[in-house]
């Protein structure tokens, strides 16, 4: 068999180009994090192409130093030297323990900063104090509650561009993870806890969100909208909750936690005027979010039939 | 370089070692119970957890279910049965003949039973009085923890039962010498793991 | 008692809707048809393999000289053919995945709860009953040979540890005829894996396959942790082993010390999931962010356990088919002891995103770069150790450039997932699913696939055919290659993980790129089937008669091919590292011992079977409620062990020295009258296993 012949370049190239063209063209795709449109996704973006960048230091010469070395030491090359006892040498051992060692000081520098700067319990310092909504994870929807304005959604959660925005999160069913990549990375929301996520918007626009937690066959259908709006517009959004939203009491809660997905939810509940798989509440029962917190910690024992989210969930049980 | 000289390797050795070498099961008995030191780690870590208000969610907590005088009871048992059990291995090691090792290890028994026993009633207690392990994420690392000491100590009397008719028809053989010292250390850290227990579970509880 | 509390006594939950095969006939639906047909494949496979038993006349044999075998090599063989078979079926799972997601944007063509079964099947085999034993099947064969050790510290448990395994691997696939499994995937997170969310038999499944896997690996490491300490040859010091052997010992630490763990994290979502306990439930004080806890501090350790003994691989690889000493030896095994280290440390990156603050982030996010480094430096030794060589294109070195170049892309992302922020992003993204596929495929894999090629002859006397093997590793390197890389792009544009279907276009066309790859995975893995087949077939071009195909470096070579159950004929005394290369630099490669000694052997025994069969039944019973099968089944387990304790091994063996000096002496007349092959025919008929000296004349 002739030995093979290897073009180092081309070799070194492949992976390399192939990787570069694909993280290119994910940031040209105009979703995800790599086209951010909000200040904590700007700097998120910001941090993946430093580092990318910092680690090539390490990665480029293994990307060519092995096709050229596999090719220059190749076993019919004879004009190459052949050292077989040769097996160590103190200046390249420093070399190799050192230059990684010091990327990851830079790297960590970084990181410490970074970690710090984008803790999503940070609130983002803005003129106006930010907008907050309370999340409830329910299975597959979530459902937001704006206590301010006395309004909820599921499917849809709009925003005034010019405010920040506060989420407190929890679920009233298994774990899920929040997320917005154009605006925002994700968290957790557990049962009986209480987590938090700041961002904003740059400007006005839809941009989608989703659970990225798996919690069962409805799963793939827990999207919804996050929608950035002009002040003016985000009133008028508000005024039109409040005016066709369904009351959202106890009884219908309990209807509404089961499990569902937005378009099923919409058809159960929504009226004629609320777009596409979008609902619209209003007269949100006092405490709904603290009470789907409470309901984990009261100490006393949740029946299958009163943990929404179960095979065995039935309303009635649940609502207490 | 200066192996390049030698020859690499030789068939000059004399073997040294012999498949039933007793070193070899006690390395690994160690080991074995390196990894057993984890799991009770992993419980007690996780008891460590379940001592908040939420966890208790509640139900009742350690100073209203947990009682010393029984556990201090099961404590004595517990240490004397390592002492007489360590007077069995000498009088092994010392070849003083295979009555006095098996009074000892017959001693150790009972010890052991006397402590499953108040354990055993210790825990019919708590189930009497509610403490059931369903009843809180507390409970349930309580009853998660304690109880998995317990079966190691079942398996120790086990054990501790096939090595007295061993010794008893086969004498002090070597087989049985091996299997006794692995038991000895299996029955000293399960000592070690009860003065945990007793110190976090009963002592800090009711501290 | 009615007839229906007798049928529950004996039964439990287990009635006629479990059994999936059927619902073909009285149910038809495109996704039920996939499930039977899967169930129908089980099925089929198990009954031609007992036909072709039969009519063969294999039975005993099979029985005799494997089933109850404790030699270390048979063992390790076992190993690898559950592997096999279980990756067969994972790269399947992993294709019919693919092909749904090609069609996502549709809707596809799986029901959700296939889906999520799918891809929890996938990962729990890939990871526990693919990699895990097929690197437990190579540390089993290559080790006691490298340390020139008769066999393993205690055979007898060698072959519980396999009966484990066997029991965790078939109740998975037992699943795929009986009953369903878990959607919760490999890492089986609580809640939605407790009583409440998922009150079928699935979570169960996975329950007890772990255990069951986890006792049989816990005993693994035990067993070589002792092996490599306690039976190395007279000489060899530390030092002295060879770079496989060295992590294999730091693997086999890993496995005392993070199996537990998920024995741990298992035994408390039992105890939720069959008694009622709150460990991790919503209610009444239950945390599952304790789980999360338990299960990475087993599952970060996990991925290097798979990995250290392929980058052993690589090592011996490197240095043979350069011709060349090792470079960085110190290095090498400082990186592996500093990568085991670290890896206990760093559990907290799965779940940036659980709330915590940003303080603790950071430190396990530096932590977690901080492997970089050994990690790199391993990278770099390897290609110091192909800089001034000899290289010869062998399959091996085929994985082993392809390994190295595609690991440092996948050590990048695992940079930028080291990162908080960044992974806030990635998290529970295909960008994450990309990256893990990307250290496993290239670096766990190829790895072994590396080891398979590279140690085939010294078992089965005969090299696996080159051809096909190029075509295989083409296939499996091109193939990773398409069908992952899309996945980051995917993953960056935010496509979550475990989702079968996706409303955004633009995500279409690189899932149809990843389809393509999945096709070239499966042509790898047909390859693959068909090397063996016709490396059989020819297997006498490929002969290996002297048992160096390779011009070895270390101790393993230099013993015949098959290997004799005894190993070596007389234990040898070790002088240097890379003992059989100064040897045979010296003109002193096959020394004739001065005298031979009686070989003592274990004798054959049923336990390591009982295991297996016992296992099986008191999982099944335990996951269907048949508390007498799972009491039974238990009782026997205890009673063999107990038994066997007692006993001790009763069918010692002893092999004459006469008859050891007869077979040996046998063997160098052999290799006496073999041309030596210089290694440009390496790849030929010529290559009788004899290796003519590359370097005799450049001695320092």
């Amino acid at each position: 068999m002739p030995p093979p012949r290897p073009q180092p370049a081309m070799t070194a190239a492949i992976p390399l180009a192939m990787a570069i063209a694909l993280m290119a063209g994910s940031a040209q795709a105009g979703i995800g994090f790599l086209s951010p449109e909000g200040p904590v996704a700007a700097l998120q973006r910001e941090q993946f192409w430093r580092i990318i960048v910092i680690t090539m230091i390490v990665v480029v010469p293994v990307l060519l130093g092995v096709p050229l070395l596999a090719w220059r030491y190749r076993h019919g090359n004879a004009r190459a030297r052949y050292a077989p006892h040769w097996d160590l040498s103190r200046p390249l051992e420093w070399v190799m323990w050192l230059v990684p060692a010091g990327i990851v000081v830079v790297l960590g520098t970084f990181l410490w900063q970074d970690t710090h700067k984008l803790d999503p319990y940070r609130p983002i310092a803005g003129p106006t104090p930010p907008l907050q909504v309370q999340v409830v994870g329910l299975d597959w929807k979530w459902l937001f509650l704006y206590p301010e304005q006395g309004i909820a959604t599921v499917g849809e959660l709009a925003f005034p561009q010019d405010r920040a925005v506060s989420l407190e999160l929890t679920t009233d069913t298994v774990m899920q993870s929040f997320m917005i990549p154009q605006l925002v990375g994700q968290i957790y929301a557990m049962p009986g806890m209480r987590t938090k996520l700041n961002f904003a918007a740059d400007q006005t626009g839809d941009f989608a969100g989703f659970n990225t937690q798996y919690n069962g066959k409805g799963f793939h259908e827990q999207r919804f909208a996050a929608r950035a709006m002009e002040p003016a517009a985000f009133d008028a959004w508000v005024a039109e909750v409040k005016d066709q939203g369904v009351p959202l009491d106890a009884a219908t809660y309990a209807r509404l936690a089961g499990q569902s997905t937005p378009a099923e939810v919409r058809k159960g509940f929504g009226t004629a005027g609320m777009p596409e798989d979008v609902t619209y509440f209003s007269g949100i029962a006092p405490g709904l979010f603290d009470g789907v917190l409470g309901r984990y910690m009261s100490g006393r024992a949740l029946a299958d039939a009163a943990q929404p989210g179960a095979p065995d969930y039935h309303p009635q049980t649940s609502g207490e | 370089m200066s192996d390049i000289a030698q020859t690499g390797f030789s068939f000059d050795a004399t073997p040294t070692m012999h498949n039933d070498d007793p070193g070899k099961a006690i390395s690994g008995f160690w080991l074995f119970m390196m990894s057993d030191l984890i799991i009770f780690s992993l419980f007690f870590a996780t008891y460590a957890t379940m001592l908040t208000p939420m966890s208790i969610a509640g139900g009742p907590g350690p100073k209203d279910i947990l009682e010393l005088r029984s556990a201090a009871f099961e404590t004595g048992a517990l240490l004397t049965s390592t002492f007489t059990f360590g007077l069995a291995s000498l009088a092994i090691a010392h070849g003083r003949g295979r009555a006095q090792a098996m009074g000892w290890l017959l001693v150790t028994l009972a010890l052991g039973l006397v402590f499953l026993g108040l354990e055993g009633r210790e825990f019919a207690r708590l189930l009497d009085i509610g403490a059931v392990p369903q009843r809180s994420g507390y409970l349930s690392a309580l009853w998660g923890l304690v109880p998995l000491h317990g079966l190691h100590v079942t398996a120790g009397v086990i054990w501790l039962t096939i090595l007295l008719v061993q010794m008893g028809t086969q004498g002090v053989t070597g087989r049985v010498r091996a299997g006794a010292a692995r038991l000895a250390l299996f029955w000293h850290f399960l000592d070690l793991i009860w003065i945990g227990i007793f110190s976090v579970v009963y002592l800090g509880g009711l501290a | 008692m009615t007839s229906q509390e007798l049928w529950s006594l004996a039964l439990g939950r287990l009635d006629v809707d479990a059994l999936d095969f059927l619902k073909a006939f009285y149910a038809p639906s495109e996704n039920d048809d996939i499930l039977s047909g899967a169930a129908w494949v089980v099925i089929l496979g198990a009954v031609t393999v007992v036909a072709l038993l039969t009519i063969f006349r294999a039975w005993r044999p099979l029985f005799r000289d494997w089933l109850t075998s404790v030699d270390h090599k048979k063992i390790g063989v076992m190993y690898i053919v559950l592997a096999m078979v279980m990756l067969v079926r994972g790269v399947l799972e992993g294709v019919v995945m693919r092909a749904q997601q090609a069609d996502g944007l549709t809707g596809g063509f799986l029901s959700a709860n296939h889906f999520g079964q799918l891809f929890s099947t996938h990962g729990t085999i890939m990871v526990l009953f693919m990699a895990m034993p097929f690197l437990t099947g190579l540390i089993n064969i290559v080790v006691p040979l490298q340390i020139g050790a008769r066999d393993v510290s205690f055979p007898m448990l060698n072959s519980v540890s396999l009966g484990f395994t066997t029991a965790g691997a078939a109740l998975i696939m037992i699943s795929l005829v009986i009953g369903e499994f878990s959607t919760g995937g490999w890492t089986a997170y609580p809640p939605y894996t407790g009583r409440v969310f998922q009150p079928g038999v699935g979570p169960d499944y996975w329950l007890w396959a772990v255990i069951l896997s986890g006792v049989g690996s816990t005993l693994t490491g035990i067993n070589f942790v002792v092996t490599i300490y306690k039976e190395r040859a007279p000489g060899m010091g530390f030092m002295q082993m060879p770079m496989f052997t060295w992590t294999a010992l730091c693997t086999a630490i890993m496995m005392i010390f993070a199996m537990p763990a998920v024995t741990v994290s298992s035994a408390m979502l039992v105890l939720d999931r069959y008694l009622g306990f709150h460990f991790f439930t919503n209610d009444l004080g239950g945390n599952m962010m304790n789980y999360a806890n338990i299960f990475w501090l087993f599952g970060h350790p996990e991925v290097y356990i798979l990995v250290l003994p392929a980058f052993g691989v690589y090592s011996e690889v490197a240095s043979t088919f350069s011709g060349k000493r090792l470079y960085g030896y110190g290095s090498l095994v400082a990186a592996t002891m500093v990568i085991a280290l670290l890896s206990f440390t760093v559990w907290l990156h799965h779940f940036f995103t659980m709330g915590q603050s940003a303080d603790v982030n950071a430190a396990f996010g530096i932590a977690t770069m901080l492997i970089g480094v050994p990690t790199g430096v391993k990278i770099y030794d390897w290609m110091a150790t192909l800089f001034r060589g000899r290289i010869r294109f062998t399959v091996p070195v085929i994985y082993l450039l392809a390994f190295m170049m595609l690991f440092v892309l996948g050590g990048l992302t695992g940079i930028l997932l080291a990162n908080p922020a960044v992974d806030f992003q990635v998290h529970n993204t295909l960008f994450l699913v990309a990256h893990f596929h990307n250290m496993l495929i290239p670096g766990v894999l190829f790895g072994l696939f590396a080891g398979y090629t590279y140690w085939f002859p010294k078992i089965f006397g005969f090299r696996l055919n080159e051809v096909w093997g190029r075509i295989a590793a083409f296939n499996w390197i091109a193939g990773f290659m398409l069908a992952f890389f899309p996945l980051y792009v995917v993953g960056a544009m935010g496509m979550t993980r475990r989702t079968m279907a996706y409303a955004e276009p633009a995500f279409q066309i690189w899932f149809h790129i990843a389809g393509v790859g999945a096709a070239l995975l499966t042509a790898g893995l047909a390859s693959l089937c068909v090397q063996l087949w016709v490396s059989i077939r020819n297997r006498e071009q490929t002969r290996d008669i002297g048992g160096d195909p390779w011009d070895g470096r270390t101790l393993e070579w230099a013993t015949p091919s098959p290997v004799p159950e005894y190993n070596f004929a007389v234990i040898p005394r070790v002088h240097s590292r890379e003992a059989f290369a100064s040897a045979k630099a010296a003109g002193a490669g096959y020394p004739e011992p001065a005298s031979y000694a009686d070989i003592d052997l274990p004798g054959p025994t049923w336990t390591g079977l009982v295991m297996a069969i016992f296992g099986t039944t008191l999982g099944f019973g335990l996951i269907w409620y048949m508390w007498w099968l799972a009491a039974l089944s238990f009782a026997v387990i205890a009673v063999t062990l107990i038994g066997r304790a007692i006993r001790g091994d009763r069918h010692p063996r002893v092999i004459p020295a006469a008859e050891v000096a007869a077979e040996h002496r046998a063997w160098l007349a052999r290799i006496r009258a073999l041309p030596a092959a210089p290694r440009t025919q390496e790849r030929s008929p010529a290559n009788r296993g004899m290796a003519a000296p590359e370097y005799r004349d450049l001695r320092p």
